[in-house]
């Protein structure tokens, strides 16, 4: 309520607020209240230094703004082709392209298919499938993982999370589990 | 009146050139049994002399995006002429000075030089450290191949785990949710841009603060100097110590030279962002303590998240270099002791870390 009496104020004083900014400038005496002047120069000096602030604040918002980068549009279907059936041997493992991120595809020694997130949930390294352990590796940190996504060994705090396999004739698609 | 003697008497009626230099010439550096410290500090603004002169050289044909930027410095290393010689000296050259810039600030500490008046200089000099890793950091993304994808991509996630306000930072740095090519474009004009502007400032204010202080004598030589005047030596830094310095450039010109020639920087393999990180993939040394403490440190400490510890290490560790001499004021009588202990201390972890990091297969 205050600020709107105050704008008010500076509208219709608008020319005697330009007079008394000219006399702080020239006399470079904001402090001292002259007699017989409508609008004393300290507030005048006030309002200065308000809009100068001000200004700055507007110039520094779309700044500020521009800096942080704009949401991109999701791409993430839910669903992408992880691979074609054959591709993969038993006890191997490949990365694939699931929305923006990295994704894991395993085939077990037992031929059944596995899927889960290829983002290390320690610090989003891209993780492999090793034959040799049968266990998901991150060469970053060494963070180790099991078959079914859960962290057993290393820095991760979580588990990977794991997807959907559905397989509909020659092509193996993953969706994130319902 | 010879020619270039008109042009130096135009020039000082206008701008009195002695006065300008007197300063400089009034500058003197203490000699004693410590006096070889001295160079590493001349040393450090060599090497990034030098990393200003091949910088702009690697520029005239660096692409900065994600589908030209590996394929530009292939071209750099295979085809412009010398291309390999001045890539090679960029990266040679950011090594020795960071490791420089090191042995400066822990030369500088262990000798007290930070004690009053001299805390701004110490200052000063601190942030130079920390803007010549963050070029460090923002420099080897530039090639956009695979280890400077996963560097990258730990180095921005690492932030990212500061509570409350580390997504925004993270967000900032990438210039997205994931490491692409916005982020190579931000560290890009980081790197060539932003950085060298706070660098050549805080590099002026440091050497001003340095020319205002004079050079710092070690404790136990000032006492005794104090004891018994004549044993009070300097020699002045211009020309004396200048060409004694010059003498120290032309031989680590020459080591920069035989490292670049011999063992020219390697480009490895175009970035993927959907393939795994690679076995035994590691970042420059001097980010492998850092990366070994992340891989040593347990997933929970005591029911707290270990990587977060970890990462608020890194954060306490830098902000307490920084108020060194502070902190030593404030410890009181003990302080000399204890921040010597905390400097050995810090200085073996960085060692010993970096060292199994290292050999860690």
């Amino acid at each position: 309520m205050r600020l709107r009496t105050k704008r008010i104020y500076v509208f219709v004083k608008g020319e005697e607020l330009l007079m008394a900014l000219n006399d702080v400038l020239e006399t470079g005496c904001p402090l001292e209240r002259s007699a017989g002047e409508p609008l004393p120069r300290r507030s005048a000096l006030r309002i200065l230094v308000g809009s100068v602030l001000a200004s700055l604040a507007t110039m520094f918002y779309p700044i500020a703004k521009y800096i942080v980068p704009p949401q991109e549009a999701a791409a993430d279907s839910g669903e992408a082709l992880a691979g074609v059936a054959g591709e993969l041997k038993p006890n191997t493992g490949k990365t694939f392209r699931f929305g923006t991120k990295p994704a894991l595809l395993v085939r077990l020694t037992s031929g059944e298919y596995r899927s889960m997130s290829a983002v290390c949930t320690h610090l989003g390294c891209t993780v492999q499938y090793r034959s040799e352990t049968e266990q998901v590796w991150c060469a970053c940190h060494n963070g180790c993982y099991d078959l079914s996504g859960k962290n057993i060994s290393g820095p991760p705090p979580r588990g990977l999370e794991s997807y959907d396999v559905h397989v509909r004739g020659q092509e193996i698609y993953v969706t994130k589990k319902a | 009146m010879s020619a270039t003697a008109k042009v130096q008497n135009w020039i000082d009626e206008r701008l009195d050139l002695e006065e300008l230099s007197a300063p400089l010439l009034k500058k003197t550096v203490p000699i004693h049994r410590h006096s070889h410290w001295y160079f590493l500090g001349g040393l450090t603004l060599f090497f990034f002399t030098v990393q200003i002169a091949t910088g702009l050289l690697l520029l005239l044909y660096y692409r900065p995006s994600a589908n030209e930027a590996y394929e530009s410095v292939q071209r750099i290393t295979n085809q412009v002429h010398f291309g390999w010689l001045v890539r090679s000296i960029h990266a040679w050259s950011a090594n020795l000075m960071v490791l420089s810039v090191f042995a400066h600030l822990f030369s500088v500490a262990f000798y007290r030089a930070f004690r009053k008046p001299r805390e701004l200089v110490w200052m000063s000099g601190v942030l130079v450290l920390f803007l010549v890793l963050g070029f460090g950091f923002s420099g080897y993304l530039l090639p956009w191949n695979t280890r400077a994808y996963f560097a990258t991509k730990v180095g921005t996630e690492v932030p990212g785990q500061i509570p409350v306000i580390g997504h925004a930072i993270m967000l900032f740095m990438r210039g997205g949710e994931d490491v692409t090519g916005a982020t190579l474009s931000r560290f890009f004009a980081l790197h060539v841009c932003v950085l060298p502007a706070l660098a050549i400032g805080m590099v002026m204010l440091h050497l001003a603060l340095v020319q205002k202080f004079g050079i710092s004598v070690p404790a136990s030589v000032e006492r005794r100097w104090e004891s018994r005047f004549s044993r009070r030596k300097e020699i002045k830094f211009f020309p004396n110590f200048f060409l004694r310095e010059l003498i120290g450039w032309y031989f680590a010109l020459a080591v920069l030279i035989v490292l670049a020639v011999l063992l020219p920087s390697e480009l490895g393999t175009k970035a993927d962002p959907f393939a795994s990180a690679p076995p035994g993939i590691k970042p420059e040394w001097y980010f492998l303590a850092q990366f070994q403490t992340l891989r040593m440190i347990p997933s929970k400490i005591l029911g707290f998240d270990g990587e977060l510890l970890g990462i608020l290490g890194f954060g306490v560790a830098p902000g307490a270099l920084l108020l060194l001499p502070f902190v030593e004021e404030k410890l009181g009588s003990r302080g000399v002791l204890l921040v010597r202990a905390g400097l050995a201390f810090g200085l073996s972890y960085l060692i010993v870390m970096s060292v199994i990091g290292y050999l860690a297969k």
